[in-house]
């Protein structure tokens, strides 16, 4: 497309451009959507987290060390994915995708964590999305995040397949290991934001 | 597309409001039953807004977004097909509701169902009660379990919420495309007016989409599986619902507006035969109307117990934002000074934009006093001051934009005489209906009253309002048929008609499928201007003697492009994900049946198989080195 969209008999015909990439440009401007969602679904938890009143709050039933642990898979899993993405800007081809798949068993093992949690949570107890307002809050904002991190997953895994399927992987190609990249990050951030406000500062207060 | 789709939902619209007009006429009516009158006015707003302005607009930024920036396409031609989709089945699946929905009287306090459909009793189209009917802001714990039964509310939020998805897709679009593919020399303060308020527009979704979606999503969890966010009875919050909502409706109420205040920045200095008065004030005051729109929400909520600080606030931060506002008005008032006025029929109304936004935005400041709009709040004073800004604002606004770039799609001009017609009949039409409106406010009428008393004395402004109305749909008849008249019998346009300012005019008529030939260098703003004239000592426009060569020039080159140009491949994935996003909401609806749950799987897998199908289709036939980005045709070498 780059050569069609401008003939090259006429050198003038350049663009003026950010020099940023489309794609990634375009993945920072969703991205900065996401930001505005999960701070809609933060600032709604806070806000029933601070009334009183309630039965049951999820700041009495949390596990730290567990989520500590689940969080710790998760940061570790964007340190896997900045190798992928090193290696495939090094053109390591087998390399980047062993870091790929790597990133993605991490991303689930942190979501086996989340469906351990959420169980115990509603068998153990008895906190369930229709309980109250904060309980419902609670499972909205983590599930969207979970959700998020499936998304991921499934991506990573694509890429693991076509890496697997046509032998290698093109940086020029649609969705790259970069834009992946830059998505898995962000999910990451997010849950540090969530673990600490949501987890860590109302847990404090028990 | 987008427009005939669009349009298509503006007669929709229009008709319902049309029957909520003759049932208004009378008072004790019983045209209507009081279901299928709650369900019109909720369909009516919710359609103007999310399926005719929204797109209209979004048709105007696909078309002339890539033109006025010398590009020949956008950014992300897939998802712009993928936005489209989404849209389409987004309305689709919302009017569905007339044909699926359900809707029963309110659960009795102790939480059994009545299933007693809503819509007893006689009238005419009754049928119409078991769609939505929450009103088009859906406020909660009203719209919510236990008061809305039925599914009727489940497709409006589920369908506001795909229709949500396609805006913010194409704002993520053109943002890029305005960041990225602007010709060599467009610089970002030489782009057209109406370019920058797309930016502006673009942003807002971008920013405000977000928030409606998780108020929806809150909403749904609430309706489908239990959640109480919003049940009062269970510790829940209903005011929040609104100030989620309205942290996202206003700064949609700009981006209903700002597309038409674009058009108008375009179609004024056009006809006044002079460069737009204050271009960079005009582009300021844009972002700073975006801006500030994100900070006057609570102005919705003054009666709803919010406390005095806030209400101050709010009220102070309103009345704020008729300062850019205002900024604008006199820059266009400042164009029109001493120009050389041609009153054609896209002239016509881009200044009865001008004038009508006047009192709507007059109307609106005194909403800002806390007291004041205590006494207005839910009456049809109202209901009067946002259709003066929504429809003798925005649809003016569209109405001047079709006119002015009706050559650019056909190659010919519409007819005058029909045009001007046309206007004087909405411009009549539009004043006669919603004008009364304050006045009826001020005496007490009700906003959403189903009926008011003979005695009240209302009668006769609201038979006047039922004449404006049908006079507005004679006006819309007259249109359709210069419209589509003008395809074969209007006048040929040639590349320039209008002695036009900016790069979009520079292409031949209709505008070929790769729009630019050869990427045009721009050295300035309305760079076609600059081209064709130039100033004398005082400052005066003179036509350069070789200006008709350089229009003869354009038109040669522009079809005969020097080199073949290749355009991307069409794609039928973006059609089913649109398909599959559908297919997931009418099953989340369902989902306590195993069917629902069987669309739920079948519309996740559906999306997963196109993405990957997406991910691994090339874009064009004969990929070269250079080979195209999957998504993005940018980078240049």
């Amino acid at each position: 497309m780059a050569e069609a969209v401008h003939p090259e008999s006429h050198g003038h015909a350049e663009h003026e451009s950010t020099g940023v990439d489309s794609r990634k440009l375009g993945m920072w401007l969703f991205l900065s959507s996401e930001f505005l969602f999960f701070g809609a679904l933060i600032t709604n938890y806070l806000l029933y987290s601070n009334r009183t009143g309630f039965n049951i709050y999820p700041r009495e039933v949390y596990d730290i060390p567990f989520t500590s642990v689940s969080s710790f898979v998760l940061l570790m899993s964007s340190l896997t994915m900045v190798l992928a993405h090193n290696a495939v800007s090094r053109d390591d081809q087998p390399q980047a995708r062993t870091w790929l798949f790597a990133t993605a068993a991490l991303g689930s093992v942190f979501l086996a964590g989340q469906v351990f949690e959420f169980t115990e949570f509603i068998v153990h107890y008895d906190m369930k999305l229709t309980t109250n307002p904060v309980a419902s809050a609670f499972y909205v904002l983590t599930g969207f995040h979970g959700l998020h991190v499936a998304i991921g997953v499934f991506m990573l895994l694509s890429l693991w397949g076509i890496s697997r399927f046509k032998g290698r992987l093109s940086e020029e190609k649609g969705m790259n290991v970069e834009m992946v990249g830059l998505y898995w990050h962000f999910v990451d951030i997010i849950w540090i934001v969530i673990f600490t406000v949501v987890y860590l500062i109302d847990a404090a207060r028990v | 597309m987008y427009g005939y789709a669009s349009f298509l939902f503006f007669l929709l619209g229009g008709i319902e409001a049309l029957l909520l007009r003759v049932h208004l006429a009378q008072a004790n009516s019983e045209f209507l039953t009081a279901g299928a009158y709650n369900a019109l006015f909720t369909m009516h707003g919710t359609t103007m807004i999310f399926l005719f302005v929204m797109p209209a607009s979004a048709a105007f930024f696909n078309y002339l977004l890539p033109l006025q920036l010398g590009a020949r396409d956008v950014a992300f031609p897939r998802l712009n097909a993928l936005s489209w989709w989404v849209f389409f089945f987004g309305g689709i699946f919302l009017y569905s509701s007339f044909i699926f929905g359900t809707s029963f009287a309110p659960m009795t306090p102790d939480g059994i169902t009545g299933n007693i459909p809503i819509n007893g009793g006689p009238g005419a189209f009754n049928f119409l009660a078991d769609s939505p009917n929450g009103g088009w802001f859906g406020y909660q714990p009203n719209a919510g379990p236990f008061y809305s039964t039925g599914t009727a509310m489940d497709y409006w939020s589920m369908g506001l919420q795909i229709l949500g998805l396609a805006s913010l897709i194409s704002s993520i679009n053109f943002i890029v495309t305005v960041f990225n593919m602007r010709a060599k020399g467009m610089r970002l303060l030489r782009m057209p007016v109406f370019a920058w308020m797309t930016t502006v527009v673009a942003f807002l979704m971008l920013f405000s989409l977000p928030i409606i979606a998780v108020a929806l999503f809150l909403a749904t969890f609430d309706r489908q599986f239990g959640s109480v966010f919003f049940q009062a009875s269970n510790g829940g919050d209903p005011i929040l619902w609104q100030h989620l909502f309205w942290l996202f409706g206003h700064p949609e109420v700009y981006i209903l507006i700002l597309p038409a205040m674009g058009i108008v920045s375009e179609v004024i200095p056009t006809f006044s035969r002079k460069p737009l008065f204050g271009y960079s004030a005009v582009v300021f005051a844009g972002a700073a109307i975006a801006f500030l729109g994100f900070g006057v929400w609570a102005h919705h909520m003054f009666s709803s117990g919010i406390s005095p600080v806030a209400q101050a606030a709010f009220g102070l931060a309103t009345m704020t934002i008729a300062v850019p506002t205002g900024i604008k008005i006199f820059n266009w008032l400042g164009t029109m000074w001493l120009g050389k006025i041609r009153f054609n029929t896209a002239m016509l109304f881009s200044v009865g934009f001008v004038a009508m936004f006047v009192i709507g935005g007059l109307s609106g400041v005194t909403h800002s006093i806390v007291p004041s709009d205590w006494q207005q709040t839910d009456t049809y004073y109202i209901v009067g001051h946002f259709h003066y800004v929504l429809f003798g604002g925005a649809i003016f606004g569209l109405f001047s934009g079709l006119y002015y770039w009706y050559p650019k799609l056909r190659g010919r001009l519409m007819n005058e005489r029909l045009g001007k017609i046309h206007f004087w009949l909405m411009f009549i039409g539009m004043n006669m209906t919603f004008a009364p409106m304050h006045w009826l406010g001020l005496q007490g009428m009700v906003r959403r009253t189903w009926k008011y008393p003979a005695e009240a004395g209302l009668e006769t402004w609201n038979q006047i309002e039922t004449i404006g109305a049908f006079t507005i749909a004679l006006s819309i008849l007259f249109f359709m048929y210069n419209w589509w008249r003008s395809k074969t019998h209007g006048e040929p346009s040639g590349l320039d008609p209008w002695d036009a300012r900016t790069v979009e005019w520079m292409i031949p008529n209709p505008t070929p499928e790769y729009n630019f030939a050869v990427s045009p260098v721009v050295e300035s703003l309305d760079d076609f201007w600059r081209r064709k004239y130039t100033e004398d000592e005082e400052g005066r426009a003179v036509r350069r003697p070789e200006a008709d060569q350089v229009i003869a020039d354009l038109e040669e080159i522009g079809h005969n492009p020097p080199a073949p140009i290749h355009l991307p491949n069409p794609s039928y994935f973006p059609f089913l994900v649109g398909l599959a996003i559908t297919i997931i909401s009418y099953g989340i609806i369902y989902h306590t049946s195993a069917w629902g749950k069987a669309l739920i799987v079948g519309g996740v897998l559906l999306t997963l198989i196109s993405f990957i199908g997406w991910g691994i289709e090339p874009l064009e036939d004969e990929p070269d080195d250079a080979a195209p980005g999957n998504l993005q045709p940018a980078e240049a070498h």
